[in-house]
Formats: structure tokens, C-alpha cells, sequence
């Protein structure tokens, strides 16, 4: 059973790369543009293993994204990583505190991507 | 790598539409009429493009945007003020950030000392330190280090380094006692503790004990409660970083004890913690298996256990690959080939429409019949295709009007003047070849506009207007053509000057009587300048003639009006598409020509009392009380020697661009029709009065008149006649 990855990126080039890293890994990657998208995402789509999100976005950030699955019955125990472009600590504390499983730090190393889903992923 | 190739292509795509979105931000912000979002919208454009930019590790790129964006976060933050000196300066960062993506496209050189310093002005005006020396971007592989512990740890960790060291030394691996008790965050947050048992037991032989006497009793346990800790005796060829590395996203949310010790069993009391782990409560290596069954106690009755997350994919997710393939976006990309091999398939497709119908005709069909029906249906439908397939091609001219901002801010940087650029009708759409090939002749308009255009800044102040001087670029739809005019409120042409120019090169007589339209489009004659000195801005070899003659081979026109004192305005007038045109089929001494409807105003039939003769040849033709030239297509086009007899002709009443009006002779009218525009000069060369040639129903070739040439040059004529006369 391959795992299904929500990501969340307003960045074409992101979501291509995340794309790509994930589909090399064997997931299935569904893919929103923001955090209001993302939500559609969810509801029409099979339901995800894991979620990525980006944090500055149009619409609803991030941190709102979060904070709206984790306030759904539903969606609550997915676990969700944030990409955040610097490993500034404040910033991987403010998604903490929104509730991000764990975080990756952009750019990324698609290996290193892989290994935090699968830390999270049931 | 190709996917790597394909990205990085998407990615500076991206970068286009991000800098367009910054610089279009920004100019909000200038004319302060931006709000939260705004600034919001262009801290995203600049994070954006670091953020891919930092994926394909263009380090410049990424350290200048990083230093951009810092000082946009300031503004977002309300610590840097949007004074207009800041925003011009944020301006000039978006060129050269714009600079340094086509850079890392394109290759090629930024002029470092000018990055570095809008760097360092940034870095100002934002209140932080330049940027760093160093790459933004850490190595990934700081995930897991220790950077989040204090420096203090640093000495101890040597030692248990030492230790370690020691231990290896036996043949042993590196032992490690942890203890960890979650919180209810943790969970809270979708991480789990058997997934960093899990984690621990993949770094090597794990001895996990679960400690449950906290659980109360089932009427007093919160079902959002924590109450498991668990003791794992590790052993592993991992080092203290990569245990750690297990708890990095959940190191606050559990209180956790790492302690790195010998296997030797040396410690009585580590062999008393391993004597009741094996007997007491029988948790060997292989227990976690079972474990898991207990970990998630707590979670049972929360929403979704995740035992049941796992199952629910299964079943929802078989139709899920194509669908997790798809991207969830209503545009498409489509080789832009395939579009226009459409296109010349429709043109193909229209013109065999009208072949059938001059069948049909023919063959004595009567126009009620059912398939003279069907094919009046045939040809809606062909003309709806035509339309949807030629509305693939459009595009707003948003880009290139958006480019035109950073020109003036140019232009207006080296000729010390102060300039807004109003740009009106962005939405407008236009053939993609017309937008692409509009870039240079409207930089160069542009560029004139504020060289020329506008007078210095005290001199304006003279004339009693504000310093800052405006140039209004605007775009709109004007009868099937799109109209774009470039206008300035400078002083106006100075046509005392142009026709002494045009004197001294020899352009026109010295005694010519020219009205003031004429000596306006002198600026189009060739080898015409009005630069004294050949500046830096304006002078590139390039003239206004250039311009028109750009703008022409786009089947377009380029006309001016200037008031003294009050500017000078270039209005463009372009043809939305390139490959059809509506037109008035008509015959002239026996040939079939094709007039644009769109410059058609009526047609009528001379009568010989408004006929009047003027001079030699010239005459005109009186229409409800105005005289308006004829003109005679068969003999200005050379298809007859003779005059033709306007009484036994038609009078074609048209428009040309500068809203002057003529009357062209000819001979009948066949009928309107669309027609598929095939280009003359790609198979045979450029011919005077002729725009272009179209196939027509019946398989003749014939041409489309350039209304514009034809009343240009018999005006022409005149003048020249007049000339020649006096």
C-alpha cells in the first residue's frame, strides 16, 4: 500500500519538486495551492497518510491550514509536516505550536523528505 | 537529470510571474493604495523565489532575496514604514532581483557592486544585519544537529564522545538509556510514540519497556490524556545526534531522558534496570511488536484512532493514482505548435466552408432548401470555432505593460526626472505574437516618452506643472482592434525644430507648407532624431521609424497627436489576431480585392452633383456636407490607365487611422465575408496598397487592401504634385 501525500505550496516549483521526490518514493501525491485549496483537497480526495504544508500561502496560511484540520474530528490524527525555509527555531516553534507534527526545511533533500514522512506516517 | 531540468524551467516561469506580482505590489504600495495583503502578497513573490531558488542552490540569487525578503517581513511587521524612499528602493531591489533570476537563466554578469549595495541598503532600511557571508541555507543535514541546544552541553557531550569511544574500543556499540513520557500535545499533534519506537528499534537492538502505572481508572482517564512512559535500553552504531535526531519534532512535547552509557553492565544498577526489565515485566526485543497494541491506550476513544486512519485509505484510494497524478488546476499546457496547427487547420476549414457555399450557389440550390440551411449552421459554427481557437492564442497585455514600469524607472533614473507610469486596461487581450513583438517598438515609445517627452523637472515647475511629469499607458478594444496609446504630459512636440531637422537632413523643401500633423509625422521619417546628442537613453540606432515599421509588419498602425504644453500621445492601433480579418469583397477593373470592414463606414453611390473637381486630378466627393477625397483604387493601384467613372462605380466610404475620412472608387460589391489572412511578403515580397492576400471561395487568390497606404500615398501624391506645380 503506497502512501498518499497531501502537499500544500502555492510554489509551482515546489509542488514539482515535491512531486517528484515523493511519486520516486512510491507515494501518491495529491496537491493543493493553498491552505483553503487544501482543505477542498482533503474532502474530495482519498484521505491523505501524511500532509506537507508551506507556511506563507494566499488565502489561508499554513498556520491556518493546520489549525483547520486539526480542529476536524476527521482529519485531526494525520500527521503534518511543515516546510519552512530556514531551520530558524522561532519558526519551527510558532508551527509547533499550530499544531505541525514536524517540519522540513526547504530545500529539501529528497531523502531526508522521505525519511521525516515515514518518521511520522503511521 | 530531466525532472530536475523540467523544474528548474518551471521555476523560472514562476519567477516571472512572482517578480511581475512583486513589482505590481509594490507599485500598489508607491500610489499607497496597498493594504495588508498587498504587502503579504509581495513578501510571498520574494519568498517564493528564494525558496526554489535555494533548491537549485543559486546561492546569489537566494542570499539577495533572502536579505529582500527580511526587510519586507520588517515591513509586514509594521517595524519599516512604507515611505516612499523605501518603496523606490524596493523597486530598484525587484530590478535587480529580476536581474539576477535572468542571470542564473540566461547566464551572463550582475553588476556585483550594485547588488551588493541595494543588499546593504536593504539590510538598512530593514534595521538588520547585512546579509551573511555564508549561504542562507544551511546543509540539510543540520535537521538533526544540535542546534537547538545550548552551547553549555557542548563539553559534556565530548566526553560521553570519550566514552563512547571507549566502548567501541571493546568491539561494543554505543549504548543508550532513554526514557520517555509523552504529553497529550504530542498526540495532539498526530505524532505517536510507537512510531519513535519504531524509529529506535530501525537504529538497532531496542529493549523496550512501557510503563503503565499511571493509567487510572477507566471513569477517571481522559481519553485526550497521556498516561504511558516508556524506558528503551538502545544499542547502536548510531551516535547521540541521531537518537536525538528521533525526538527532534516531539523534544518538547514529552519529557525525555537521553543518556548515553556503556553496555558493559559495569553499573549495578544498570544491571538491576535490565535484570527487571527481562524478568519483571518480560520486555525483551521482541516485545514492541505487542507494544504497539498498548501504546495508543490512551487515544482509543479519541476521533480517529489511528488504526482506523490506516484502514480508510484502502478502500477510498483505488482510484487514487491517476488522481494523486493529476495536479488540481484548470489550465493546461499545450505546445504552442499544436495551437497553431489548429489555427491553420481552422483557416483551411473556413475557407472550404466558403468554397461549399459558392458550390451550393452554383448549383442553382434555393436559399431555403435544407442545405443551404444546414450550411448558414455550418458557417455560425465555423466562425465560433474560429473565434475559441483564436481566443487560445490571446493574452492579456498585462506582462508587457507591467515590464514598461521598470523602463521608466530607468529612463527616469538617468535623466534625473521624476516620472509615474499610469497604466490603464492591462486586461486586454492580444494575439501572443502581437504582445511578443510589442515589447521593443513600446520600450522605445516608452523610452521616448520620458527622454523626450517630459520637460526637465524645473522646467515643468516653470511651466507651472507638478514636478513629477506622467506617462499613461493605456489599452483597450476598439472595433476588432486593439488600441494601445502611449501618452506624456510634457511639452509637446516642438515643430519648429522638427521641421528644421527635417530641413537640414533634407527630409522635406525647405519651403514645403506642411500642416501641423504632417510635421508631427516627420518624427517616423527614417534617419530622423531629434536627440542633438546621441544619450544614453533613447539614441540606440534605433528611430521612431523603426518603431512604425515594427508595428506595420503587425498589421498595425502607429499614429501621433501632440499639444504644445501639453504633451505628445502615440496611439497604436493593432490587429487582435493575425490570421483573419472580416472584409468587404469588391472588384476593380476586373480583379477581387478584399477592404476591412473595420475600416469601412459606408458605402453609397455617387451622384454627379457632388462630385467636384479640385485641381489637375483630385476630386471629392461631397457627403452630407463635407468634402471627402476619391479616391480611384483601379488607377492608384496601376490595374487601369483610365480614370473610372464615378457615377458608374461605388463609393467605399472609409476611415484610416487618424480619423480622417476618404471615398474609394470601385467597380461592385460582392459581399462580406471572413478571410483567412495569408501573408504576402513570406512568399513573394511587400507591395504597395497591399496588406495582404486571402484564398477566396471559389480558389482565387486575392488581395486585402492596406487602407492606410492607399490614402497615405495618394495624399502623398498630392503633396508632391502641389509641390512640383508650385
Amino acid at each position: 500500500m503506497s502512501k498518499v501525500i497531501l502537499t500544500v505550496d502555492d510554489s509551482r516549483t515546489i509542488r514539482e519538486m515535491l512531486k517528484a521526490a515523493l511519486m520516486d518514493a512510491g507515494m501518491q501525491v495529491i496537491q493543493a495551492e493553498d491552505g483553503v485549496h487544501g482543505l477542498e483537497m482533503l474532502e474530495s480526495s482519498s484521505t491523505p497518510d501524511v500532509i506537507i504544508t508551506d507556511i506563507n500561502m494566499p488565502r489561508m496560511d499554513g498556520f491556518g491550514f493546520i489549525e483547520a484540520v486539526r480542529g476536524n474530528g476527521k482529519y485531526r490524527a494525520i500527521p503534518i509536516l511543515v516546510l519552512t525555509t530556514e531551520s530558524v527555531d522561532d519558526k519551527k516553534e510558532r508551527a509547533r505550536r499550530a499544531g505541525a507534527s514536524g517540519w522540513i526545511v526547504k530545500p529539501f533533500d529528497p531523502a531526508k523528505l522521505v525519511s521525516a514522512i515515514n518518521r511520522v506516517a503511521a | 537529470m530531466d525532472t530536475m531540468a523540467a523544474i528548474k524551467q518551471t521555476f523560472f516561469q514562476e519567477c516571472e510571474e512572482q517578480l511581475a506580482e512583486l513589482e505590481s505590489g509594490l507599485l500598489t504600495i508607491e500610489r499607497e493604495e496597498g493594504d495588508a495583503e498587498t504587502i503579504n502578497a509581495v513578501f510571498r513573490a520574494v519568498h517564493s523565489i528564494k525558496g526554489g531558488a535555494g533548491a537549485f542552490g543559486l546561492d546569489e540569487l537566494v542570499r539577495f532575496a533572502h536579505t529582500f525578503e527580511t526587510t519586507l517581513d520588517g515591513m509586514r511587521s509594521g517595524k519599516v514604514e512604507t515611505a516612499p524612499q523605501i518603496v523606490r528602493l524596493m523597486l530598484r531591489a525587484a530590478d535587480t532581483l529580476a536581474d539576477l533570476v535572468r542571470v542564473s537563466r540566461d547566464g551572463g554578469t550582475v553588476d556585483a557592486a550594485r547588488v551588493s549595495q541595494i543588499g546593504d541598503e536593504l539590510a538598512q532600511a530593514g534595521g538588520a544585519q547585512p546579509a551573511p557571508a555564508a549561504p542562507v541555507f544551511e546543509p540539510i543535514a543540520m535537521s538533526g544537529d544540535q542546534q537547538t541546544d545550548d552551547f553549555g552541553f557542548a563539553p559534556v557531550m565530548i566526553s560521553f564522545d570519550d566514552l563512547v569511544g571507549g566502548t567501541q574500543a571493546d568491539g561494543g556499540q554505543n549504548g543508550f538509556a532513554i526514557s520517555f513520557k509523552p504529553k497529550p500535545e504530542l498526540y495532539a499533534k498526530a505524532n505517536d510514540a510507537i512510531r519513535l519506537l519504531r524509529e529506535l528499534r530501525r537504529m538497532g537492538e531496542a529493549k523496550i519497556r512501557c510503563d503503565f502505572s499511571e493509567i487510572p481508572l477507566l471513569s477517571e482517564l481522559d481519553p485526550e490524556g497521556a498516561y504511558l512512559s516508556w524506558h528503551v535500553r538502545l544499542s547502536t552504531s548510531g551516535g547521540d545526534a541521531a537518537v536525538r535526531e528521533v525526538f527532534e519534532f516531539v523534544e518538547f512535547d514529552c519529557d525525555l531522558s537521553i543518556e548515553a552509557q556503556g553496555l558493559g553492565g559495569t553499573d549495578a544498577s544498570l544491571a538491576v534496570e535490565a535484570l527487571l526489565v527481562e524478568a519483571g515485566i518480560k520486555e525483551s526485543a521482541p516485545a514492541p511488536a505487542e507494544i504497539p497494541a498498548l501504546a495508543p491506550v490512551p487515544r482509543q476513544t479519541s476521533a480517529t484512532p489511528p488504526q482506523l486512519a490506516a484502514v480508510a485509505p484502502p478502500t477510498a484510494s483505488q482510484g487514487a493514482p491517476a488522481q494523486g497524478a493529476q495536479q488540481p488546476s484548470a489550465t493546461i499546457r499545450v505546445d504552442l505548435d499544436r495551437v497553431d496547427r489548429l489555427i491553420d487547420l481552422v483557416g483551411e476549414l473556413v475557407i472550404n466552408q466558403s468554397m461549399l457555399a459558392q458550390r451550393v450557389m452554383e448549383a442553382g440550390i434555393a436559399r431555403l432548401s435544407d442545405v443551404a440551411v444546414g450550411l448558414d449552421d455550418l458557417e455560425h459554427l465555423t466562425r465560433e470555432i474560429q473565434d475559441s481557437v483564436m481566443a487560445i492564442r490571446a493574452q492579456p497585455v498585462r506582462p508587457i505593460f507591467q515590464r514598461m514600469s521598470r523602463v521608466v524607472r530607468e529612463v527616469a533614473d538617468m535623466t534625473g526626472k521624476s516620472v509615474r507610469l499610469i497604466t490603464d486596461g492591462e486586461n486586454c487581450e492580444v494575439d501572443k505574437t502581437v504582445i511578443e513583438r510589442l515589447a521593443d517598438p513600446l520600450t522605445h515609445m516608452i523610452r521616448n516618452a520620458v527622454d523626450h517627452g517630459l520637460e526637465k523637472p524645473d522646467d515643468r515647475v516653470k511651466a507651472g506643472k507638478p514636478e513629477q511629469g506622467v506617462v499613461r499607458m493605456t489599452a483597450a478594444h476598439r472595433s476588432g482592434r486593439v488600441v494601445i496609446e502611449v501618452a506624456d504630459d510634457g511639452a509637446g512636440i516642438n515643430r519648429a525644430r522638427v521641421r528644421d531637422i527635417a530641413v537640414r537632413k533634407e527630409l522635406i523643401d525647405a519651403d514645403a507648407q506642411l500642416s501641423d500633423a504632417e510635421i508631427d509625422d516627420l518624427i517616423f521619417a527614417p534617419g530622423f532624431s531629434t536627440a542633438s546628442t546621441i544619450s544614453d537613453v533613447s539614441g540606440r540606432g534605433v528611430g521612431m521609424d523603426v518603431v512604425r515599421r515594427s508595428i506595420q509588419a503587425l498589421g498595425g498602425r502607429i499614429t501621433i497627436s501632440s499639444r504644445p504644453g501639453q504633451g505628445t500621445t502615440f496611439t497604436l492601433s493593432l490587429p487582435l489576431t493575425l490570421a483573419v480579418l472580416d472584409g468587404m469583397v469588391v472588384t476593380v477593373a476586373g480583379q477581387t480585392l478584399v477592404v476591412p470592414l473595420t475600416a469601412i463606414v459606408e458605402t453609397l453611390q455617387p451622384k454627379a452633383a457632388d462630385i467636384h473637381s479640385l485641381g489637375e486630378k483630385a476630386r471629392v466627393v461631397a457627403i452630407r456636407g463635407s468634402f471627402i477625397p476619391l479616391i480611384d483604387i483601379g488607377s492608384e493601384l496601376g490595374y487601369r490607365d483610365s480614370e473610372a467613372d464615378p457615377l458608374q462605380s461605388v463609393a467605399v466610404l472609409v476611415e484610416t487611422e487618424n480619423q480622417s475620412q476618404s471615398a474609394l472608387l470601385v467597380d461592385g460589391i460582392i459581399g462580406q465575408q471572413q478571410v483567412v489572412i495569408k501573408s504576402l511578403e513570406t512568399n513573394y515580397g511587400q507591395v504597395f496598397g497591399v496588406a495582404a492576400a486571402t484564398i477566396l471561395g471559389d480558389g482565387r487568390v486575392a488581395v486585402i487592401l492596406d487602407i492606410d497606404a492607399v490614402v497615405a500615398g495618394t495624399g502623398r501624391d498630392h503633396a508632391n504634385r502641389k509641390r512640383n506645380a508650385a
